[in-house]
């Protein structure tokens, strides 16, 4: 019993710590509006802890900014905790807070569950996310609109559960079949805007996972595990530390290695 | 060809796939955006901009939402003809109460709802200042206009006597009763939806519509002082 217990944690520790926070913050949202709970009102748009502390989203702020919305301070502070924690932490959004992360490695889980091998229907760069982002720039600009805020998933997802879903639910399920069944790693890995926004402002990031070459028996285990493979470059190369911001530090790759190898590192700087 | 050449064709080439995606793809994602933003008889919290800058400065945080108290403002979820993720309510199902502190305006982070514009001139919050609307009345179904004894808009409406009034008018039918006309004053109307939440009728006739949507501007050059609806009627007679 011990035993598993110690497979367990040494194995999905974090994972079970990202869907622990990925579903509670989704609850807070629902009891803030449903029963009134204020410890996180609002949606993954912009929210407030406990009355006081503003959260906002700093991508959909520079939309409203660009479209001409005339901003009050409240909203901006709250973009720049956001904005300053994520720069610290990395892009951790996207694994730890995103509910569409638990659509698409469910996908993923799915995709291992039946062994599908087939390769993908059609071939994405994974810079057409960048692409996207300057779309959303220049089209919020011209139409004086928050674009993304029309089409994203993410925010379908979060303020479908807070305040009703509507036909959102059926974005997500295409996001789901999409990343099952079309592009592995499609959605998250290609296509969303606001996982290349985080990339773009997370370079100076203060963690970051560190590799152990010599411990390293080049077994892949990371590779597979990882829904951003090309930032593992390093593995099995030379020690460092993963140095390329579309890292999201889910650290899958952290409790898969059986090797002692990859590490979290809280010191990792840009000199690195 | 040389070694630089090739270099900067491929990086013209890259640049024009980008460009050319940017635009194809932005070409659609704008119509469906234009469309989905095109809702001129959405309801508004107290305190809205003007829907163009609503739309450019409201975050779709929900905020407002969370925080009123009679469940009446929603937040526009996809088929819902709604632009997603704004707030908005329909009075015949939950009007606005004008609650006195105004929560909801309270809580907007980004100031698309105005507080401001909700304040009166001594620094005191007035809810009567919203103009989220405008009642409207049928007068071909309100049963009040077709001489039964019903004033349910009026006695709903919290402005009673300046936002609506009953002009009392004798039956030429009966030749012997009294018609109870509902008559809205724009001026006064904060389009909170009382009225029309209270309507007896089977599909309410008297609802608010956007203020843009129904009203009128008669330009600059009509030098006319505006109009008095209010009948001349003696206190006891109301």
């Amino acid at each position: 019993m011990k035993s598993r217990l110690r497979y367990v944690y040494d194995h999905y520790r974090f994972l079970i710590l990202r869907r622990t926070l990925q579903l509670g913050i989704l609850l807070l949202f629902f009891g803030a509006n449903a029963w009134g709970w204020s410890l996180l009102v609002g949606d993954l748009s912009s929210s407030r802890i406990l009355n006081t502390v503003p959260l906002a989203d700093p991508f959909a702020v520079l939309q409203l900014l660009l479209a001409g919305g005339a901003l009050a301070g409240q909203v901006l502070v709250g973009a720049l905790i956001v904005l300053v924690a994520y720069a610290l932490i990395g892009r951790a959004f996207c694994s730890w807070v995103c509910p569409v992360n638990l659509i698409t490695d469910l996908a993923e889980w799915v995709r291992r569950r039946l062994g599908f091998r087939e390769p993908p229907l059609m071939y994405l760069n994974r810079n057409l996310r960048y692409v996207v982002l300057v779309m959303v720039l220049v089209l919020s600009l011209l139409l004086s609109l928050p674009v993304f805020e029309f089409v994203s998933p993410i925010n379908a997802a979060a303020r479908g559960v807070a305040f009703g879903m509507g036909m959102g639910w059926a974005l997500l399920l295409a996001i789901f079949l999409f990343d099952l069944f079309v592009v592995r790693h499609g959605y998250c890995g290609h296509i969303c805007p606001l996982g290349a926004f985080y990339s773009l402002t997370t370079r100076f990031r203060r963690v970051r996972v560190r590799h152990v070459k010599d411990s390293c028996t080049l077994c892949g285990l990371c590779f597979n595990a990882c829904p951003e493979p090309h930032v593992l470059g390093l593995v099995g190369k030379h020690d460092g530390t993963v140095n390329n911001p579309e890292c999201t530090n889910c650290f899958r790759c952290v409790e898969v290695c059986d090797d002692d190898a990859l590490f979290v590192s809280l010191s990792g700087g840009w000199s690195k | 060809m040389s070694e630089v050449d090739q270099t900067r064709r491929r990086m013209i080439f890259r640049t024009l796939q980008g460009v050319t995606l940017t635009a194809v793809g932005g070409a659609f994602w704008a119509g469906f955006v234009h469309e989905n933003a095109q809702a001129e008889l959405v309801l508004r919290p107290p305190g809205a901009l003007a829907e163009d800058d609503f739309l450019a400065t409201c975050i779709r945080c929900g905020l407002c939402v969370a925080d009123c108290p009679y469940d009446t403002l929603k937040l526009g979820a996809y088929g819902d003809d709604v632009p997603v993720g704004t707030p908005f309510f329909e009075p015949r199902k939950v009007p606005c109460y004008l609650c006195e502190d105004i929560p909801c305006a309270a809580a907007c982070p980004t100031g698309a709802l105005d507080l401001l514009s909700l304040t009166d001139e001594e620094g005191e919050l007035d809810v009567a200042r919203s103009r989220m609307g405008v009642a409207v009345v049928d007068y071909n179904n309100c049963i009040a206009a077709r001489g039964l004894r019903c004033d349910a808009c009026v006695r709903a409406c919290p402005y009673m006597g300046d936002a609506i009034f009953v002009d009392t008018r004798r039956n030429p039918r009966t030749g012997k009763h009294a018609m109870l006309v509902p008559i809205v004053d724009a001026d006064y109307c904060t389009g909170c939806g009382l009225c029309e939440h209270a309507c007896v009728t089977e599909k309410a006739s008297i609802f608010v519509l956007p203020r843009d949507v129904a009203l009128g501007r008669a330009g600059e050059h009509y030098d006319l002082p505006a109009p008095n609806f209010t009948p001349e009627v003696p206190e006891n007679e109301i």
